[in-house]
């Protein structure tokens, strides 16, 4: 029988596989510091995808698809599991999305973004590797220098 | 589609055909500079960091068709943007304005500008990112020039990692099919975002070290400056300083119809002995600025 390190919800979703570094910021992304319901997470968690890999289960949470894949942004390889009765009813992977907004800051010092109260805009030109183009000052942020923006 | 009451903040705003549709409208202003079609048209000119040149290349495209100018050349040093922000500033110019030329040190200013402004914004500079009509200027000169903008080699020498203007023009040409000769000290290198442009486009590009290895080859040299403080050590920078510098005898045996350009203004790059030369074409380079100005304002004002 599996040990669950992390308890198990009855209902709600479960994101794994997320890079454990990255755990807190998935919870920024997602608001869940203002979440009122029940969520459990753990860091560095062993993993055979990731190595060490964090997790967070959120009780009687569902998202949407644009919601979700935001959190692409800095766990692309994230497995969303939706649990109903303590059951797995879906599992499904993210896809970081077209076009991002106000997720992250742009990392050029002399963009506009960074010194007047602007939304930043992204296009995401390279899913995979996560390179993001921004809309006002046409320079490209990777995802080595992504910093929240809130 | 028609340019009336569109922005222009990056070349690639336009499609090729609307960049030949400017530059074709910017021929007859070439022949009749002065003519009274702006007369009802406010166009301001807002300078957040000093650039005279440019500056006075736009007023005087609108001062010869007859429009009038409102203008803060320096809106830091005036009582313009006391605690105001950017956003309000601009919120404000467009009411008293039917155009705004905005140039501003921050990246992404022209177009966020172009998003709150109710008039149509040219970026005349925004930072190191672009400058759009300098582009427009220069394919207006080298098509003046050669008579055809395809088929074309052309060279550009000096800062090619800092040089904005050098990656816009790269860029617009790469609608064109010519072929690149980059020739820069390895410091400062085409970077590879704009080699990625051209190879998307499928067009052909060849890196060199000297201006000699390229020179007898090629219809346009296209001149920049280096500038000593882009490089780490000062040393480097002394020995390589005086190889990306073009002097009178190296034109021998170049090619006829060879022009040189500059986007100005250089300091010694381009040695004075070069300026007689019938192949030396920068002055001429930035007098078609206003012409193409006047041509971009027209056709955006809608009178053309
Ligand atoms: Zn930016």
């Amino acid at each position: 029988m599996k040990e669950f390190v992390v308890k198990a919800i009855d209902n709600g979703t479960v994101i794994d596989h997320i890079p454990s570094e990255n755990v807190f910021n998935v919870i920024k992304i997602l608001n869940l510091d203002t979440f009122d319901n029940q969520i459990l997470f753990g860091t560095n968690l062993e993993s055979k995808k990731l190595g060490l890999k964090g997790i967070i289960k959120m009780k009687n949470k569902y998202f949407e698809k644009d919601e979700i894949n935001k959190i692409a942004l800095f766990a692309p390889k994230a497995t969303l599991i939706k649990i109903k009765d303590y059951q797995i009813i879906e599992k499904t992977t993210v896809t970081p999305p077209e076009k991002i907004e106000a997720i992250v800051k742009c990392f050029n010092p002399n963009c506009i973004t960074n010194t007047e109260n602007i939304t930043t805009k992204f296009t995401v030109i390279d899913k995979v590797q996560v390179k993001l183009l921004c809309h006002y000052c046409e320079k490209i942020t990777d995802k080595e220098n992504f910093i929240i923006s809130k | 589609m028609s340019l009336k009451s569109r922005s222009l903040v990056s070349i690639n705003d336009f499609t090729k055909e609307e960049q030949l549709q400017v530059l074709e409208l910017a021929q007859s202003f070439e022949k009749n500079p002065v003519q009274d079609i702006l007369k009802e048209k406010v166009v301001a000119t807002l300078f957040f960091e000093p650039s005279t040149r440019t500056r006075l290349s736009f007023e005087s495209a609108v001062s010869r068709l007859g429009g009038k100018i409102i203008g803060v050349s320096d809106v830091t040093s005036s009582s313009l943007q006391k605690g105001e922000s950017f956003r309000d500033t601009i919120k404000t110019i467009s009411n008293y304005s039917d155009l705004i030329v905005i140039r501003h040190p921050k990246e992404g200013s022209a177009r966020f500008a172009s998003e709150v402004s109710s008039v149509p914004v040219i970026n005349a500079g925004d930072g190191a990112n672009q400058h759009p009509t300098q582009t427009l200027l220069d394919l207006f000169t080298i098509n003046q020039t050669q008579g055809k903008l395809d088929e074309l080699n052309v060279a550009f020498v000096g800062d090619l990692k800092y040089g904005r203007t050098v990656h816009s023009l790269v860029m617009a040409l790469c609608n064109f099919s010519c072929t690149f000769h980059f020739v820069s000290p390895v410091e400062l290198k085409l970077p590879d975002s704009v080699k990625f442009h051209i190879k998307e486009r499928k067009q052909k590009y060849f890196e060199y070290t000297k201006i000699e290895d390229v020179i007898k080859k090629v219809d346009i040299l296209y001149m920049t400056r280096i500038q000593k403080e882009r490089f780490s050590d000062p040393i480097e920078y002394e020995k390589i300083k005086n190889s990306y510098v073009l002097k009178n005898d190296m034109l021998e045996d170049t090619k006829e119809n060879l022009r040189i350009l500059h986007p100005m203004p250089r300091v010694n790059e381009i040695s004075e002995d070069v300026d007689d030369s019938i192949k030396a074409y920068y002055f001429q380079q930035a007098m078609n600025g206003v012409y193409v100005r006047q041509a971009l304002m027209s056709l955006i004002l809608g009178v053309k």
